[in-house]
């Protein structure tokens, strides 16, 4: 396929990472962190890592939208959607996540009207077709899927359409990357930044990464050589002792980020003062919620929310495996008790999440499928 | 902190002990925790194998519905008869390429074929939906008669019910069928054996993705059509192209070519290795897949198998699949190793491996 073979090319793959493998000093290992979930699921899909010298490490980070929604958050949206008069709407990767009364997938199963959609405009259309309902948009995700959820309220407000609404969810990346940066446990050489976050934020904010903690950040593709070529950027900056933010993904990626998006986020939410992560606690000013003058479509005001507040399961160890600190394997119920069948964690459920795409596409030792192909 | 061998090869023994420990426990007998059916009992992923384990064969168990293959064997006064049933409850019911009809009078030849069968006579029930329209069952009952006449097989018996307003999505068909075995040796699933070849009967993933654009919830348009089609013929092209050297044969129907991989891995204990590259996917389906971030390796067909053949004979058998009109494209997309069993695994384009795993939910359902 024309514009996506080119980024998965196993010749130019090869080449890319005999200079990384040349890049990497004897006896001293390099771990880089992706922060975006689409990011950890390209390295796993394509089987990146077998690219990648035993020194180069890529931890996996936060950015899986799903994945840093707290249990809470989900018995809420369940709790509007049990409601006779709603039509709950979601992306199909929030069906299955757990809350502390079980998942969107069982709420439906027990008459709950929860309809999937691929975009907040579909469940925009839900609601002009079905006027007697209250149709609530359960809005999810980075500054990726922000804009089309303000966009999309912008079209409500103009054509009059009052039978719409966000239970907005919806969290911001620069916090998450300066949790990251403040966790004691970790040790990074550098980020492998987001690619569609930043195509809205642009490159600047990522600035006090590079100055301040000394970090290099390379913002990235979302195909497989993408992230190759990112890597080598980062070696190279390590190995020049750089530390500065550079941009991979120029074809998509404006340095000033994407202003009428940025403007239409600004005009519809604003920033909460404090929202809880999944497994990383409260950050303060790290989620949005619908601004004043956008009251009319804010599912939290129209409906009585409990705020239920859930604590993660003892077993989780959701907020180590999105910190990075833990692998996905070395979760104590990792693949046993915790699967994509029966999650415990978030990061078991989405595609995006580190757990799953170890658990779908990684789960198998290297060594021991070099060994038996070889014979 | 450094790149010590010995601190590697300790970390690589850790996660080989933890991931043999999630395979014991993949293999664990199992159980249905929900209180209610979910839309991925239905996906012909692990969440149906696990209602098949714990409901089904808990209360039906018997010797020759263990085996779960596409139909079961019966020997009668002598014959070797099998047996099939399945239902369809494609939304919408007609689509480029095809409808309800004739896709389900092809399902049930085609679970007849790839069991080694010559189909003979088929059943249709029917459960309509009160205001459905009568000139759409004629519809759909003239391409039944027409995909029945082309299969070589006749409806004999059948029923029908009518639901009210609102209690089914206007035609939902079921059809049984009978075949008789008529060659010394029957594919099975639990055959292939290391050093076999896995061969596809043609380009993958053309229903899936044609019902997909069907519905017009993305605003695509393409010339994709569904790939319905009775696989009897080619089949017995391939089984006579190479005696006896067939060891397994499936449909890549619900869950696409990747479901039924996983099947054989399991079944029989062994691990599939697929080459990416050499899988046939026509580049509207890739297009599609790539869009809706699904793997076309999931996506369903209904006029496509999956053959597992002895190493040494899958030139000739891919050769003899090309001279038919329904295997023109078809082709090894990969080998049958003895490690890790139960596994199957892709060496992608790009150049790394990865699992391909049974899935969890289904991402479209009532493909079929």
């Amino acid at each position: 396929m024309r514009f996506v073979d080119e980024y998965r090319d196993a010749a130019a793959a090869r080449a890319l990472a005999a200079r990384i493998a040349s890049r990497c000093e004897p006896g001293r290992e390099y771990k880089f962190m992706e922060v975006c979930g689409g990011h950890t699921h390209t390295i796993y899909k394509h089987g990146l890592e077998d690219h990648l010298p035993p020194a180069v490490t890529l931890v996996h980070g936060p950015g899986c939208p799903v994945c840093v929604i707290p249990m809470g958050r989900v018995d809420d949206a369940i709790h509007i959607a049990r409601r006779p008069d709603v039509i709950m709407t979601s992306f199909g990767d929030m069906m299955r996540v757990p809350g502390g009364e079980g998942s969107f997938l069982d709420a439906k199963a027990e008459g709950a009207d929860i309809r999937m959609v691929y975009s907040p405009l579909d469940a925009l259309k839900i609601a002009r077709e079905n006027p007697d309902r209250n149709v609530v948009f359960m809005g999810i995700g980075f500054e990726t899927t922000t804009p089309s959820t303000a966009m999309t309220v912008l079209r409500a407000a103009e054509e009059g359409v009052g039978n719409f609404s966000v239970f907005c969810n919806h969290v911001l990346i620069i916090p998450a990357i300066k949790a990251i940066l403040d966790s004691p446990d970790l040790r990074l050489d550098g980020f492998v930044g987001p690619g569609h976050v930043s195509a809205v934020i642009g490159c600047e904010p990522y600035r006090f990464i590079a100055e301040e903690h000394g970090k290099p950040l390379v913002v990235a593709g979302f195909e497989p050589l993408d992230i190759l070529q990112s890597v080598d950027m980062l070696l190279a900056q390590v190995g020049e002792g750089r530390s500065v933010v550079e941009n991979q993904y120029a074809r998509v990626v404006p340095w000033e980020g994407n202003r009428i998006a940025l403007e239409a986020i600004g005009k519809v939410m604003r920033v909460r003062p404090h929202f809880e992560w999944r497994g990383l606690g409260f950050i303060s000013h790290s989620a949005l919620e619908m601004s004043d003058e956008y009251a009319a479509f804010d599912a939290e005001r129209i409906f009585d929310v409990p705020g239920a507040r859930i604590a993660d399961p003892k077993s989780c160890q959701c907020g180590e495996v999105l910190k990075g600190v833990l692998k996905p394997w070395e979760c104590k119920v990792f693949g046993t008790a915790c699967t994509p069948e029966t999650p415990i964690g978030t990061c078991m459920v989405s595609s995006e999440g580190a757990c799953a795409a170890y658990y779908n596409f990684g789960r198998f030792s290297r060594e021991r499928v070099r060994e038996a192909t070889r014979a | 902190m450094n790149s010590d061998p010995i601190a590697v090869e300790a970390r690589g023994a850790k996660e080989s002990q933890v991931l043999a420990r999630v395979e014991r426990a993949r293999r664990r007998k199992a159980v249905v925790r929900e209180e209610r059916i979910t839309l991925a009992h239905g996906a012909g992923g692990r969440a149906t194998r696990t209602l098949i384990d714990a409901v089904f064969l808990e209360a039906f168990g018997n010797p020759l519905l263990a085996p779960l293959e596409d139909g079961a064997t019966l020997p009668l006064d002598g014959a070797r008869a099998v047996f099939t049933t399945d239902s369809y409850v494609v939304s919408p019911l007609f689509f480029p390429g095809g409808d309800i009809g004739d896709l389900a009078v092809n399902g049930t030849v085609n679970d007849l074929a790839v069991c080694g069968a010559r189909p003979l006579y088929l059943s249709a029930g029917f459960i309509l939906e009160e205001g459905f329209p009568v000139a759409d069952l004629r519809r759909i009952t003239a391409s039944m008669s027409a995909a029945a006449r082309a299969a070589g097989v006749s409806i004999v018996t059948g029923d029908t019910k009518v639901v009210q307003r609102g209690k089914a999505d206007g035609c939902y068909v079921t059809t049984s069928g009978v075949g008789l075995l008529e060659r010394p040796s029957a594919p099975s699933l639990t055959a292939a054996r290391p050093g076999d070849a896995v061969v596809v009967s043609g380009p993958i993933g053309d229903h899936g993705a044609a019902i997909m654009l069907a519905r017009g919830e993305f605003g695509i348009e393409s010339g994709l059509r569904s790939d319905t089609a009775p696989l009897h013929d080619v089949v017995a092209t391939l089984l006579d192209a190479v005696p006896g050297q067939v060891r397994t044969l499936r449909d890549a129907t619900r869950g696409g070519v990747a479901t039924i991989l996983n099947e054989v891995a399991t079944a029989a204990r062994v691990a599939v290795v697929v080459e990416e590259d050499a899988v046939p996917v026509r580049p509207e389906v890739t297009g599609v897949c790539e869009l809706l971030g699904i793997d076309p390796l999931y996506v369903a067909c209904e006029g496509r198998f999956v053959a597992v053949v002895a190493g040494e004979c899958a030139g000739r058998a891919v050769e003899a699949l090309r001279g038919h009109p329904l295997g023109e494209d078809a082709a090894v997309i990969g080998t049958i190793k003895d490690d890790p069993p139960g596994l199957v695994l892709l060496r992608t384009a790009f150049g790394g491996t990865r699992i391909v795993d049974v899935l969890v939910g289904d991402p479209l359902p009532r493909i079929c």
